[in-house]
């Protein structure tokens, strides 16, 4: 048999397919839902040919999806699922079950918006949804990091000092289903990384009886939500030395965020996901051009690296905020109300606004980004702010 | 009342990590309403301890003994099923 080729041309939704073959988790549970159906369709294949030994649950909904998953875990086992959009939706009271309980469950979410009007296409108002729900949340910004989060997250979640469930998102269609390079690991080698689930307290050990969800009253729920945020405090961390660890293994750096240009950046732009190649591309050739622009990719943006963002955008005169979702009746989006607040500590910060692009699925190419890059530097010139947030790409 | 534990001291994801303990959990304190019986009209034919649903109906020898106030959340089931009328309902002050 040949060796396995250690760079093959994959989709986002076969690059984390993939990664999961290779951590051959014991259960996953899910329900097919576009984007998300290629990566399941994918890990079913490797189900039905003996390439992993995990017990396969095709659920009747992405409710039961998750409480399977929810069930399977706390019982002792390593398990992972995906969806996108409504599913998510489906999941929710889940969502804070599992990390309620402590279940280190992966799951990648395929972002797509949530209807109406009916749309499947990308944008991030499914996760940002889920963002104070209990769950870290990675965006990765093309199939590779798709890969490599995936892998990551097992490790993240287990970790000894969290013990909270992890989401792996990426861009619907945008990287679930376009064909990148993908480096890959050999399967002993994540096999190694990733090693085996120990679990603090299986339901399967009888020797051990153990009661998962009895009613938890205004006694002692409190206490119990206290020690999930006591845990998510250490999840920067947590991330933190899982990433170093995973770039000296993969030779492939990752941190919380990946800031470009921002030595000497007057300008910069702050935004998640396959927008982020753009913004970076964009950047490159102004800055090749002499223009003092930079951006920073959030890789992580549950937990939300504040001191290092406010670090990083400590000197620069003016920053915009991409948002692909929407705050409805907020002032301004989820990224964008993270990064103002995390600035708000600072006696000197910039001028901070918002651009919320690219709902539905709405293309942005690098003239949108190139036109946020010289508002920037009209705010910049002139101190003035003309409007705080703004709708990018959108007809009038 | 006794000082509760703190977050630090208390199993984490509010696990119970020890079993059998249910009966521990004082639901009484939940009522509003108290059940009494005239034990001059009590028959003991216990249609109350079939029908309670907190197993809060205390028997000795076949025969009522006592309502069990740890648990009993006062719903009254026993007022409606008792065929004699021998229980009534009073407020918990």
């Amino acid at each position: 048999m040949m060796e396995m080729p250690k760079i093959l041309p994959l989709n986002g939704d076969d690059a984390a397919a993939f990664a999961m073959k290779q951590i051959d988790p014991d259960l996953v549970a899910a329900y097919p839902i576009t984007p998300q159906t290629e990566l399941m369709q994918s890990f079913s294949q490797f189900v039905a040919d003996g390439e992993v030994q995990t017990e396969l649950i095709v659920a009747e909904s992405e409710h039961s999806a998750l409480s399977a998953c929810v069930g399977a875990c706390a019982a002792g086992g390593r398990v992972m699922t995906a969806t996108s959009s409504q599913g998510l939706a489906y999941m929710w009271e889940i969502l804070y079950i599992a990390a309620g309980y402590r279940l280190p469950i992966v799951m990648n979410v395929i972002n797509r918006t949530l209807s109406g009007p009916i749309n499947i296409h990308c944008d991030h108002s499914d996760t940002m949804g889920a963002r104070d729900s209990g769950w870290l949340q990675l965006y990765g910004e093309n199939p590779q990091e798709a890969y490599d989060n995936t892998i990551q997250a097992v490790r993240i979640a287990e970790h000894k000092d969290l013990r909270l469930p992890v989401m792996c998102c990426m861009d619907g269609f945008i990287t679930s289903h376009a064909v990148e390079r993908v480096d890959l690991l050999d399967d002993n080698v994540v096999k190694d990384f990733v090693g085996e689930f120990v679990p603090t307290h299986p339901l399967l050990d009888i020797e051990h009886p153990v009661t998962y969800g009895p009613l938890d009253l205004y006694d002692y729920f409190f206490e119990h939500k206290m020690q999930e945020i006591d845990a998510m405090s250490r999840a920067e961390r947590v991330v933190r030395e899982v990433s170093n660890k995973y770039g000296k293994m993969a030779g492939r750096s990752y941190g919380l965020m990946e800031p470009y240009g921002m030595e000497d950046a007057e300008t910069a732009i702050v935004v998640l996901s396959s927008t982020a190649g753009t913004t970076r591309a964009t950047a490159k050739e102004m800055r090749q051009a002499g223009r003092k622009v930079g951006m920073i990719k959030v890789r992580c943006f549950r937990p939300f690296p504040k001191d290092e963002l406010a670090g990083l955008l400590a000197d620069v005169k003016a920053v915009a905020v991409l948002d692909r979702s929407d705050g409805l009746g907020a002032y301004g989006a989820p990224v964008f109300n993270e990064v103002r607040n995390a600035l708000y500590d600072r006696d000197q910060g910039p001028e901070v606004v918002n651009y919320v692009y690219g709902l539905g699925g709405r293309d942005i190419g690098q003239p949108d980004i190139a036109g946020v890059y010289a508002d920037l530097a009209d705010i910049a010139a002139t101190g003035k702010v003309k409007q705080r947030v703004r709708y990018l790409g959108v007809r009038e | 009342m006794t000082e509760k534990p703190g977050w630090k001291r208390i199993p984490t994801g509010g696990l119970i990590l020890t079993a059998g303990n249910a009966k521990e959990y004082k639901t009484g304190d939940w009522r509003t309403q108290r059940p009494v019986i005239n034990r001059d009209l009590c028959s003991n034919c216990l249609t109350c301890w079939i029908n309670c649903p907190d197993s809060s109906i205390l028997v000795e020898d076949g025969k009522f003994k006592a309502f069990d106030l740890d648990h009993c959340k006062g719903c009254a089931i026993c007022v409606t099923v008792c065929p004699k009328k021998a229980i009534h309902m009073e407020p918990e002050r």
